[in-house]
């Protein structure tokens, strides 16, 4: 099992429903959110480009977070999942630190707070939240192992690209483009 | 989360009976951390109560979820509705916000008169501010007669009122939503299929081949069936031409993007429609079959060649013809969208005509992937005593308007000045669910006739700038806290919705159902309000239409089959529309008969002088109007608005990105607050663009006050409809100031 | 033109518009740390090399500067924790990967092996004490007898602390300005000569000072050497450790980077020694006292700057 998040940013309108829906279903905190859209403008008048994107945790295969974290509160579960335990985080920051997408924020609670791609409907075979509200279905989550799977097969058919990629953490997020 | 047992044993193992001991203080805090904050609310066991959403008019049907203390804690959009099919915009989610919002309304509130200082408001209770209400009603109704009071409404609060003002004898009801918004495509398309388009629009965007965008901005409008349907039809490879002066999001998913010069739209259709019949690609069987005056347009749009065009819409001929063909490629299965908010330069029931006759030439009405036939179901109306009948009303007071199909907003505003209108004088106003000067445009109007009327009530769930001119604020629940009329909505197959309470309502705020059995009861007009509970109706009507209040709250929305035939037309199919000559008339002789042009014609509308901008306004996806900025999970979205900047103007303006500026308009006009500018190539160099609904100047909107920038205000020059009525407001120029041109005021 | 925004979410605190999850804490937690490290190095060389009657401000008065660093370090380091009440969960794993997971259990180590050598150094600092207690002494006799087994393991420990404390910052790849290889010598380098100038303002011999101030005068050249060797790196390196360079080359932390750390920190108390040592009279404490000051705004320096690169946005 390997899930992944794959984003097509040919639909994506940039509404942010992703971004309420998260912090509804998951009492995030006001003035935090645990995913965020962005829009990247290229061109010159009238020959412009315009792309959106909703962006979280990529979940990554090479989580440099999860390496970093002096505890083990960050660690990778079943379907390669990357969680943060609140008891067991001690607020070094370190996995902030770490992070080359920003997403993860320290909780008012105090502890690292980050997308959890929604682990608690994974378990009960629902989607993501920000998944399942989405307008433009524009966003689709599955299983990687799977060659049969959506992800699958958009990531066999469509042109994509991941963030930051230099990095080399393996991100588990897709944008088809 | 099932680890701080887990991570409790292992600290005990680790030995130190110190350290478990701490481990033992710890797991206390472990479990509340895992237990209250972090268990996500759909693994919580909540309440599920059907609903249908308020935050914007699309009224998308909802389940709402409450915890055990009555909290409404998420939205999820109801899998059967027509409206959402289960998926709710930011807006809808974010709903929870407006219930939760600790800036609401929450008591009745009167104003107080203050010997030489600023009126107050104080707290009242329900019993004096309806009898209030009531007693300045009945005032009005004994001196000038129950016309001269007026309801200006927006959304489900407004159906309860017009019951009561229909019983009371007043017909003076107009909302925004007409004159200042869609008004014109209902008078264009009414003039051109005899229908109206409606809400929502039968466009059958999902099986669409090739989707026309005239400024409308499907994506940053949110209403949510167009965008779920415009997504499906970028995943089938539908062809969308945006033609917009700005790189709007519609835009940037276009196969063709026309940046037309602003206010030119009517060129460019009419060479359109130049391209289609002279290049003989419109569709002729269609067009014989259905259509009325098809030689007269020939014949007018002769030489509207795209060349003609060119010079007017700076649109290159090719890219004209190219479109054109495109569209006529993919017909009858092309939608030229009539957009929603139209009012815009004064011609718009002809420009929306343009659109409609264009649509009739690719015979996209009645056929897939164009416009289907819409289809509602009847809701039983509520025993009552016949209505009194009114000697005038808002027909009357839009008579100029000889297409005006509702009230229109500014006139019922202008008869509120003395002099104005002496045949039919406003004296009060019950003002619901619209905040009419964020609305509205020409504040001086507004001011003016807000001085001139003798009473004035606002029903609200939010305090508005216009709450603040009211005597008396009545504080409205949200839809979350209340039953409402049932949600009876055209579409391609007839649907209900319910709406019942999801929790108590918060504060001292009231539904509007019961405010106007109040008022209505103390105006001796009990008998029309024949119920203890406005659930009572409801559930009368349910079991009428053949289904009981038991089931809808158990699916909350139900479908009906269609009764009146298919939704498209047969090939072939004889088909009579409701227009006089029962054809689709692209020659009206209507319009002829009244002295307007039968066929629309372009006309050239003023541009900005040197060192102005045309200042155009749109919406953000993220809020309605200007009623959502102050929603907390809304403005945690988005809080401010920002002026959209062509990157060569900043060079020659000397502006910077998130520079704060303030605006001034042809009129001389100062925005109240300042706006940061945003410099972008989505914007075209003649204009600027912000988002509408900012720059609350209400300081009891903690989140909104004295954010961005009020498009509205700025606003003050209109051209006015003549077939409609409606206020055309894309006419408006600005330059920038950056200084701030209030700092002395504020000393 | 291309314009990259965020049309919603985010501006969350600490971590937009750049990250603000690190303070001075963690900058003097670092300094602390490498000068701990510093002059554990020192006195686990002199007593290795037996050379303690030599070096005595080394082993006694500067090793007695070291629990008390170690200690007000790690209450920084607490300070700075968000979760604080959770801070136990430091000590019920170790985490190979994770520098901040061995580092805790170095520094725990070393902070008790530092007082260890401090107790054993403790009576012939203040011979009027008496412990008093006859198992307290037995304890003494036993440090004394082992001082050498205590260097080394002191020796490596405070090396690896020394390089922890740039390898805490060079692990993050997503902290262009710290992802190089060097900032972990070049750490171990800054602490060792903060540490020398914590024993060259201590020591009251001539032979500890001259020797102390020519091996400082060594490792600030070394230093240097470094930085440039950093710097280049960098320079030759990506798009975003370009953007990182321009902090520091033409950025907001020029004037600190600089005027504080390479000029005021490095070259001048550099000069200072070099004069010194040549016969001239200095005061010994000016160089040392720069020198510890270069080394804070140095980690202050990186800390902040450091938060402001990133990878996206």
């Amino acid at each position: 099992m390997r899930y992944a998040m794959v984003i097509d940013t040919l639909k994506c309108v940039g509404c942010s429903d992703c971004v309420v829906a998260c912090q509804t279903e998951n009492n995030v905190p006001e003035g935090y959110c645990r995913d965020w859209v962005t829009e990247t403008v290229t061109g010159a008048y009238p020959t412009v480009e315009l792309e959106l994107k909703s962006e979280r945790c990529n979940h990554c295969d090479n989580a440099p977070c999860v390496r970093t974290c002096p505890t083990g509160a960050s660690h990778i579960v079943e379907g390669g999942v990357v969680l943060v335990t609140p008891d067991e985080c001690i607020g070094c920051g370190a996995c902030i630190e770490s992070c080359p997408y920003d997403a993860r924020f320290q909780h008012p609670e105090g502890y690292v707070d980050k997308c959890t791609f929604c682990h608690h409907r994974l378990e009960k075979g629902q989607l993501p939240a920000c998944v399942s509200v989405c307008p433009t279905k524009c966003m689709y989550f599955g299983d990687l192992d799977d060659p049969k799977s959506e992800v699958s097969q958009l990531l066999k058919t469509r042109t994509q690209k991941v963030l930051a990629p230099e990095s080399g953490t393996k991100p588990n997020v897709y944008y088809l483009t | 989360m099932t680890t701080s047992r887990r991570s409790f044993i292992k600290i005990s193992s680790f030995g130190a009976a110190g350290v478990a001991l701490f481990g033992t203080a710890f797991k206390s805090i472990g479990q509340s951390l895992t237990e209250n904050n972090l268990l996500a609310t759909s693994a919580r066991n909540l309440k599920r109560t059907a609903t249908y959403c308020e935050v914007c008019f699309w009224k998308c049907a909802a389940w709402a979820y409450t915890d055990e203390d009555d909290n409404i804690k998420q939205l999820i959009g109801n899998e059967t509705d027509p409206h959402c099919y289960g998926r709710l915009c930011p807006r809808g989610t974010g709903g929870v916000g407006m219930y939760a919002d600790k800036d609401r309304l929450k008591t009745p509130l009167i104003r107080v008169k203050n010997e030489g200082a600023e009126d107050t408001f104080r707290e009242a209770s329900w019993e004096e501010a309806l009898t209030l209400v009531a007693s300045k009603m009945q005032g009005i109704k004994d001196n000038y007669g129950a016309e001269s009071m007026a309801l200006l409404k927006h959304g489900s609060p407004g159906s309860h009122l017009e019951h009561l003002f229909k019983a009371y004898g007043s017909d003076t009801i107009a909302e925004p939503a007409y004159a200042q918004c869609r008004g014109p495509r209902e008078t264009g398309f009414g003039l051109t299929f005899g229908a109206w388009v409606g809400s929502p629009e039968p466009t059958d965007i999902r099986d669409t081949k090739c989707l026309v965008l005239i400024g409308a901005h499907i994506g940053e409008n949110m209403h949510n069936t167009q965008v779920q349907e415009m997504a499906d039809a970028i995943d089938n490879g539908a062809t969308i031409i945006t033609v917009d002066p700005r790189f709007s999001t519609a835009a940037s998913k276009s196969k063709h993007w026309l940046a037309i010069k602003p206010s030119t739209d009517i060129a460019l259709l009419l060479s359109w429609m130049h391209v289609l019949i002279y290049e003989d690609i419109y569709n002729k069987d269609y067009v014989k079959q259905y259509g009325y005056g098809f030689d007269e347009l020939k014949e007018h749009v002769k030489d509207f060649t795209p060349e003609w065009a060119y010079g007017i819409t700076t649109i290159k001929p090719e890219e004209i013809r190219k479109t054109a063909r495109a569209m006529a490629a993919a017909a009858p299965s092309t939608i030229v969208h009539p957009g929603r908010h139209v009012t815009w330069y004064g011609d718009d029931s002809q420009r929306e005509r343009a659109i409609a006759i264009l649509n009739g030439l690719l015979g996209s009405w009645g056929n897939r992937g164009g416009f289907y036939f819409k289809e509602k179901i009847k809701v039983p109306k509520y025993p009552h005593p016949p209505y009194p009948h009114p000697k005038w009303g808002w027909e009357a007071i839009g008579e100029k308007y000889p297409f005006a199909e509702m009230g229109i907003t500014n006139e019922v505003i202008k008869a509120s000045i003395p002099g104005e209108n002496d045949k039919h004088p406003i004296k009060g106003w019950f003002v619901a669910g619209t905040n009419l000067v964020s609305t509205v445009p020409q504040k001086e109007i507004i001011e003016k006739a807000i001085d001139a009327v003798e009473f004035i009530v606002v029903m609200d769930t939010m305090p508005m700038e216009i709450t603040g001119y009211a005597d008396v604020v009545l504080p409205e629940c949200t839809y979350l806290e209340r039953y409402d009329g049932i949600r009876s909505a055209t579409n391609r197959e007839p649907s209900i919705a319910l709406r019942m309470p999801a929790a108590k309502p918060k504060y001292n705020s009231k539904p509007a159902w019961w405010m106007s059995k109040q008022i209505g009861e103390k105006l001796g007009l009990g008998d029309y309000f024949a119920y203890d509970d406005f659930k009572d109706v409801i559930s009368w009507q349910l079991e009428k239409m053949g289904t009981s209040l038991e089931e809808m709250e158990k699916i909350g929305v139900k479908m009906f089959e269609r009764k009146s035939g298919p939704m498209f037309l047969e090939k072939g199919q004889d088909y009579e529309f409701a227009t006089n000559t029962g054809k689709i008339e692209f020659y009206s002789p209507e319009l002829a008969a009244q002295g307007f042009d039968p066929m629309p014609v372009y006309t050239s509308h003023d541009h900005p002088d040197q060192g102005f901008y045309r200042l155009n306004y749109g919406r953000s996806p993220m809020h309605t109007f200007s009623r959502t900025i102050n929603n907390p999970n809304l403005s945690d979205l988005m809080d401010e608005n920002k002026l959209w900047v062509n990157p060569k103007v900043a060079r020659v303006e000397g502006l910077k990105n998130n520079q704060e500026v303030w605006l001034e308009n042809q009129d001389g006009v100062i925005s109240t607050f300042s706006i940061k500018v945003r410099v972008t190539e989505r914007i075209r160099w003649d204009s600027v663009y912000m988002y509408h609904g900012f720059g609350h100047n209400n300081k009891k909107l903690s989140r909104a006050f004295g954010k961005g920038m009020s498009d509205t205000e700025l606003i003050t020059k209109v051209t006015v409809d003549p077939l409609m009525g409606g206020t055309g407001m894309r006419g408006n120029f600005v330059k920038f100031r950056t200084e701030n041109p209030h700092k002395e005021a504020i000393v | 033109m291309k314009e990259e925004i965020f049309i919603s979410g985010r501006n969350i605190p600490n971590i937009d518009p750049s990250l603000e999850v690190w303070h001075f804490p963690i900058s003097l937690y670092l300094f602390l740390g490498g000068l701990a490290a510093g002059i554990m190095v020192f006195a686990a060389l002199v007593t290795i090399l037996k050379k303690e009657k030599q070096f005595q401000a080394t082993v006694k008065q500067a090793m007695l500067v070291v629990p008390i660093a170690l200690s007000v370090g790690l209450a920084a380091l607490f300070y700075d924790l968000t979760h604080k009440l959770y801070v136990w969960r430091l000590y019920t794993t170790i985490r190979i990967e994770s520098p901040m997971s061995w580092g805790a259990w170095v520094l725990l180590i070393i902070t008790f092996i530092s007082i260890f050598w401090v107790f054993s150094y403790f009576t012939e600092m203040f011979p009027k004490w008496d412990w008093k207690y006859d198992f307290i002494k037995k304890w003494e006799a036993f440090f004394i007898k082992n001082r050498k087994p205590m260097a080394l393991a002191m020796l490596p420990l405070a090396i690896i602390l020394g390089v922890y404390t740039g390898i805490l910052l060079s692990a993050f790849n997503a902290r262009p300005l710290w992802n190089n290889a060097i900032l972990g010598p070049l750490f171990l380098v800054s602490g060792l000569s903060t540490g020398a100038a914590v024993i060259l303002l201590l020591s009251k011999h001539h032979y500890e000072q001259s020797m102390i101030s020519k091996i400082d005068l060594f490792l600030i050249i070394l230093e240097i050497f470094l930085i440039i060797h950093m710097l280049m790196g960098m320079y030759a390196g990506s798009e975003v450790q370009l953007e990182a360079l321009n902090l520091i080359f033409g950025g907001p932390y020029t004037v600190m980077f600089f005027v504080f750390v390479v000029i005021l920190g490095l070259i001048f108390p550099a000069l200072l020694e070099g004069v010194e040592l040549m016969g001239y009279k200095i005061p010994i404490a000016i160089p040392a006292i720069l020198i510890l000051m270069g080394g804070l705004v140095f980690r202050m320096v990186m800390v902040e700057a450091g938060q402001i690169t990133r990878y996206l946005y």
